[in-house]
């Protein structure tokens, strides 16, 4: 194998795409609702744009509510950040797993969201960088049309918690969760429980997107015992 | 510049550098095992929390059992079942959709 089709791996790319779909069907729906609570806050521009150039889904609706609720751009953009500061530990995790220089790797990291990133986790730390990209792919035309749709459309839409929308993301999480990551073993299992409990007693006392990082610490249960074998590795999951 | 624009272009380079921030600053090194363990269980660890902020959190910082709850438990339902994951999502936003139109 070329050195070249090492770095990039085009049917891992295609397979990222093919896992990568539904999540897109889903971002896209999000992406509506987003678009029709931004409109009467933000215009109709200004929303696509942000879905266009941030691409962060939780940190596009936590800055509209802070603006909604006339915050000012300051208490906006923390929000924002807090809530994107998750990248962070979820790009350390990557970053042993991809190739090239720094600035190749920091461009390969900005290909990171919550579903792609997840999916393509391989077990024992290691990632699949070519997955994830086409992972990715789907969700972000469907984002930034999901959100001009929804900016456009949003009178025949009217409220758009009445179609249950924000109950996907959550749901499509269990199912990445369930299906993928407590199959490395009971040590996974605790430690999802553990991060879920710390998330959940911090959720009331400290700013949105602190206990998601904060549940990060978790995975430091790893520090004991032996390594987390890969999933590839197991017998045969159940 | 509005608070809108200001908000959007600060977000978006904040963002990037997010993510950009662990990828350039980590790889290219060997990692001592011991923090691949550690590596290994940040997905379980934060997928967790996503799932439970999102499903739980409300605004202001405060946590409620509702017809969102209900949906993603119908979702949990759909998974063991081993339904795909397109009806695992619909399922989700359809009984959370149905129970807010009863209620």
């Amino acid at each position: 194998m070329s050195q070249s089709a090492d770095m990039t791996d085009w049917s891992r790319v295609r397979a990222g795409v093919r896992a990568g779909l539904p999540f897109g069907i889903a971002a896209g729906l999000l992406a509506i609702s987003f678009g029709v609570l931004a409109r009467p806050v933000m215009g109709t521009v200004a929303p696509i744009v942000m879905s266009a150039i941030v691409f962060a889904g939780s940190s596009q609706f936590a800055a509209l509510a802070v603006l909604a609720a006339g915050g000012g751009a300051p208490a906006a953009i923390l929000a924002g950040i807090l809530l994107n500061a998750r990248y962070g530990p979820m790009g350390v995790a990557i970053a042993p797993s991809l190739e090239g220089g720094p600035l190749r790797r920091a461009a390969h990291g900005q290909a990171m969201i919550d579903a792609s990133w997840a999916m393509a986790s391989l077990g024992g730390g290691r990632f699949d960088p070519s997955f994830m990209i086409g992972a990715t792919l789907p969700s972000y035309p469907m984002w930034v049309a999901g959100t001009a749709i929804g900016v456009f459309a949003g009178e025949l839409i009217g409220d758009p918690d009445r179609l249950g929308l924000d109950a996907m993301f959550p749901a499509f999480f269990l199912a990445l969760l369930a299906g993928g990551e407590l199959r490395s073993g009971r040590r996974a299992v605790a430690v999802a429980c553990l991060g879920a409990a710390i998330a959940l007693v911090l959720v009331p006392l400290v700013p949105a997107g602190v206990p998601i990082i904060a549940a990060s610490a978790a995975a430091l249960l790893g520090l004991w015992g032996a390594p987390v074998p890969p999933l590839e590795e197991e017998p045969e999951p159940s | 510049m509005s608070d809108v624009w200001v908000t959007i272009v600060v977000l978006a380079l904040a963002t990037a550098a997010i993510r950009a921030a662990g990828p350039a600053l980590v790889g290219g090194r060997e990692l001592h095992p011991r923090l691949f363990g550690v590596i290994a269980l940040l997905a379980p660890a934060l997928l967790a929390a996503l799932v439970v902020t999102e499903t739980f959190g409300g605004p202001d910082g405060s946590l409620e059992v509702d017809e969102r709850a209900a949906g993603v438990a119908a979702a949990g339902a759909a998974i063991a079942f081993r339904a795909p994951i397109l009806l695992v999502i619909g399922t989700a936003a359809a009984v959370t959709a149905f129970l807010r139109a009863v209620a």
